[in-house]
């Protein structure tokens, strides 16, 4: 029996060690470690942003590799269904990348002049990760979509 | 440094109520603030934090960029036609500066 309080007895035979610093290894490796790192400011940032408001079900066409070979220039392009009309347009669309140092990544703002919704742009990723789409209507509602990208070489610098 | 200049390929002509896509393209270094240089001295953070796109003085489109955003960054972005006018595209740079382009549409 391992007993890790403070004062409690602590006896472990070799076998029993190796296999601890193994799955502890195995553990680090899986990134566990980054995902606690990097998720709890994201999901502050989106609870901010759709604070208050209702999900709205809507076709969300989030573009984006499945591997980025360069974190330097990552292609990121979306297409939202939307009417684009005074009383129902896309207002604003958030990109966030958790693993980033900083997680924005940018921020449209559309109007009914745009007359469909989509855009694209390219941007940094410093490691694997997740990206995630906020996009929020004119009537208070949001949506949410959310995409893995593998990154082989990494592009913050540094 | 190379000389920051935008560019943008919009259709010179298109039809009414027509949704055309505007591809903008700045020369820029986006420097994030994280890069170190040959010497190891950080590079100051100098992006272009907004993009703005105006079409016969209305706002019709902008962008708030971070600097997770790639160096020379590239926008596209959707616009309805509704009637003949001057786009005028705007990006600003942390510090205050600005640059400019117009460019002009046509109706057939």
């Amino acid at each position: 029996m391992i007993r890790t309080k403070i004062g409690g007895i602590v006896n472990i035979s070799r076998r029993k060690a190796v296999k601890m610093i193994a799955v502890s290894s195995a553990l680090f490796c899986s990134g566990v470690g980054d995902v606690l790192a990097g998720k709890p400011e994201v999901s502050d940032q989106i609870n901010n942003i759709i604070s208050g408001s209702q999900a709205r079900e809507v076709d969300v066409f989030l573009d984006v590799p499945e591997i980025a070979e360069n974190g330097n220039q990552v292609k990121v392009a979306f297409e939202i269904e939307s009417p684009m009309s005074e009383s129902d347009f896309v207002q604003e669309v958030y990109i966030m990348a958790d693993g980033n140092p900083a997680p924005n990544v940018a921020k449209f703002n559309f109007t009914p002049y745009s007359g469909e919704c989509f855009a694209s742009t390219r941007m940094r990723l410093s490691k694997t990760q997740d990206v995630y789409l906020v996009a929020k209507f004119n009537d208070g509602t949001h949506s949410i979509t959310q995409s893995t990208i593998k990154v082989t070489i990494g592009g913050c610098g540094g | 440094m190379s000389k920051i200049k935008p560019r943008a390929k919009i259709p010179k002509e298109a039809e009414l109520d027509e949704v055309i896509e505007i591809k903008t393209l700045i020369r820029h270094p986006m420097h994030s603030g994280r890069v170190k240089d040959v010497d190891g001295k950080t590079i100051p953070r100098l992006i272009i934090n907004k993009f703005n796109a105006m079409f016969n003085g209305k706002v019709v489109f902008t962008v708030n960029l971070e600097p997770s955003i790639s160096s020379n960054p590239y926008i596209s972005f959707p616009f309805k036609v509704k009637e003949e006018g001057t786009f005028e595209l705007s990006w600003e740079e942390d510090g205050g500066n600005q640059y400019k382009l117009t460019k002009s549409l046509k109706v057939i």
